[in-house]
């Protein structure tokens, strides 16, 4: 009797661990690989953002069906603290966790490593922002890699729509300065020399700075002494203000103009009138938006009470392409869902058209976007096609 | 010769926030020993007292001319990161006193994080400026690009540095710091009360990084984790300059201000900069261990 009533307590033990074993059924986990802590906490809140607005758009409509059988999204969401070590580890944790496939990180300087984990991991991973061609090449064979792709354009071409912006605003004599220990940066100002070389302008003066410096007035001074008239900074909206600032302090009075990671308001609140009337290329102007954009623009100013930024768009295009290959995919398996990625050859986004042909890099428009610092906004300045 | 002398002026400016710093760190490591590392976030946080004093100085616009503005934010400053210091020493390193030095350090170390990231929970990590509570008046003398924030920042400091070296020549309380430096076993006997002394002393270099972090905030955006590299900095020119010696320490603050502005015009990149930094302090100290204007300290047995 004694022994009946132990195997029957065991049986039961053994059941409730075996149903909290199991999967729990219709959960697709999805990893978000973010910036939310330091140096561009806004890219990450705006990630952040869209993919919550992503994840409860699908989950109110029901959720999205796989292989017959419907299934909500779990957003799993690590700070990568926007270091490149903290991003390859949490790439690492959202792979032991289970997701079925990785967004983010943003910044190039942490998407290139985290890229690597999910290479090495073979988990699928999209990032919405990091432009650096790196991110989705294979460094040792050059190949493009097999599990990343991205829902922006790659730096060659900003870098080369820069040049062009440059060349259309007069600048003769141009100037550079960049971050030399960030990815993005650094890949952007050489792209951007050598198209503008090409086109014939020397790029006269050629100056760095390391990630975390504030005074630039040494190298601006230098590249004011070179008689530049016009000066890109394919840098991040927490440094540019101090740049153009102190650049303006010293007497620089040519163009300046920049690169996508302007692309937020807070540049507007730091940089104050110096930044009135500067360019910069990015993905996607909220004023010259489609039906598609419209819709989701106007669902993301209910819930957070702001326009959606680049990143943010972006961010909702790289879960949209996500679903769109989980359902192509028609099973919750990594290997398909990669193979459905690839077989994607165009998507319609909210930041326009993206043609892929075969890379993990989509072929799209970049726009340029115009300061506007009383008004509080970006304004549409120009289209530039691939 | 025009874009030397607007270096050398970008220096002075850089230069004058880092001298004020490494008082601060001089004056503790002269009396008690300590090298305190949370100075910097302490120089941080005082940044940001200004940024909310400031801020609310000028939303309840009380009309206030500009230059009263300044300096009350700048005081309110001085007095709340005195008090933190006073707090931070008395209850974080005075139980270490007598315990193995490496253990206060550890305990400064701790004391950093803590400021860092209770700013990081509270605050947050956007960058932020300081209100314009003077505005910005930009001009050139004979060429050389100044403003009128530049010239505040290196004559205020100049004030401060030549007011806080009176202190410690001229007052019985610099007599009686310079006598706990000089003999912490014997001075407290002849009754100099030392732990008030103390409290003054971490106080004093507290207010003094708070003038350098309200100038600061004017100029450069602030965050919680930028004590971490000026720390290092003014900690290097306190080294350099000779620890424990007050004019030592602006010297040093402003030889690494011409550091920092002329590495990237002489070599090819900013990238050198602490390589540059660091191998003048190694170099340094093999020549002269004590720092440029240090003095060898004869420990009594």
């Amino acid at each position: 009797m004694r022994k009946l009533a132990l195997l029957s307590g065991l049986l039961i033990v053994l059941s409730i661990i075996a149903a909290s074993c199991a999967p729990r059924p219709g959960v697709i986990k999805i990893g978000l690989n973010v910036e939310l802590t330091g140096g561009i906490p806004v890219v990450g809140q705006s990630c952040k953002n869209a993919a919550e607005l992503f994840v409860e758009e699908v989950n109110k409509a029901g959720g999205i069906e796989v292989g017959g059988r419907k299934y909500t999204i779990q957003l799993l969401i690590e700070d990568n603290e926007d270091k490149a070590e903290s991003a390859a580890a949490a790439a690492l944790k959202l792979h032991t966790e289970g997701v079925l496939l990785m967004i983010g990180p943003n910044a190039s300087r942490n998407a290139i490593p985290a890229s690597e984990v999910a290479e090495a991991n073979k988990m699928p991973m999209i990032t919405p922002w990091s432009t650096n061609p790196k991110t989705t090449l294979d460094p040792k064979t050059g190949a493009p890699k097999k599990y990343v792709f991205r829902a922006c354009f790659i730096d060659d071409f900003q870098g080369a729509v820069a040049a062009k912006l440059a060349v259309d605003l007069g600048v003769k004599k141009p100037a550079v300065l960049f971050d030399v220990a960030s990815e993005y940066n650094k890949g952007i100002a050489e792209f951007f020399k050598k198209t503008i070389e090409q086109l014939g302008y020397p790029v006269v003066a050629y100056e760095t700075y390391t990630k975390g410096d504030k005074d630039f007035s040494a190298q601006l001074t230098k590249i004011i002494n070179s008689g530049a008239d016009g000066l890109f900074l394919p840098n991040y909206y927490t440094e540019v203000p101090l740049q153009v600032q102190q650049a303006r302090k010293l007497g620089f009075k040519g163009i300046i103009f920049g690169s996508d990671s302007w692309g937020n308001l807070e540049l507007i609140d730091l940089c104050g009138p110096d930044c009135d009337g500067l360019f910069f290329t990015t993905h996607y102007a909220p004023d010259i938006a489609t039906p598609k954009a419209q819709a989701f623009i106007k669902a993301y100013e209910a819930k957070y009470g702001k326009t959606p930024d680049d990143v943010a768009a972006l961010t909702y295009d790289a879960f949209g392409l996500a679903v769109t290959a989980i359902k192509q995919a028609g099973k919750i398996d990594r290997e398909a869902v990669v193979a459905a990625l690839r077989g994607i050859t165009q998507y319609e986004g909210v930041t326009g058209v993206m043609e892929y042909r075969g890379t993990g890099d989509p072929i799209k428009s970049a726009v340029v976007l115009k300061v506007d610092v009383p008004g509080r906004k970006f304004t549409y300045y120009t289209t530039a096609k691939p | 010769m025009q874009a030397f002398l607007q270096q050398i002026l970008n220096a002075l400016q850089l230069g004058s926030v880092y001298a004020l710093i490494a008082l601060g760190y001089s004056m503790v490591y002269g009396i008690i020993t300590l090298i305190n590392f949370a100075h910097g976030d302490i120089f941080m946080v005082s940044t940001y007292v200004a940024f909310f004093v400031g801020s609310a100085l000028m939303a309840y616009a009380l009309k206030l001319p500009g230059l009263i503005t300044f300096l009350l934010t700048m005081f309110a400053s001085m007095m709340f990161t005195a008090f933190l210091a006073v707090v931070i020493e008395r209850f974080a390193y005075r139980p270490l006193r007598k315990a193995p030095r490496v253990s206060a350090v550890i305990t400064a170390l701790g004391v950093g994080l803590f400021l860092e990231n209770f700013t990081l929970a509270t605050i947050g990590p956007h960058p932020r400026f300081l209100p314009p509570i003077i505005p910005v008046q930009r001009f050139t003398i004979g060429g050389i690009a100044t403003s009128n924030i530049q010239l505040i920042i290196i004559f205020v400091s100049a004030i401060v540095m030549f007011l806080l070296d009176t202190i410690v020549r001229r007052t019985m309380v610099g007599m009686a710091m310079r006598a706990i430096s000089w003999d912490k076993f014997t001075v407290p006997l002849m009754g100099v009360p030392m732990d008030r002394i103390i409290s003054i002393t971490f106080a004093l270099g507290a207010s003094i990084a708070a003038v350098g972090g309200t100038l600061y905030g004017f100029v450069y955006t602030i965050d919680p984790y930028m004590g971490i590299r000026i720390g290092w900095w003014a900690f290097i020119s306190a080294v350099v300059g000779g620890i424990g010696n007050i004019r030592g320490a602006m010297l040093g603050g402003y030889l690494l201000g011409l550091v920092e502005i002329f590495t990237p015009v002489i070599l090819p990149s900013s990238t050198y900069r602490d390589f540059v930094a660091f191998s003048m302090l190694l170099l340094l100290l093999v020549f002269r261990p004590y720092g440029l204007l240090g003095r060898p300290v004869t420990q009594k047995v």
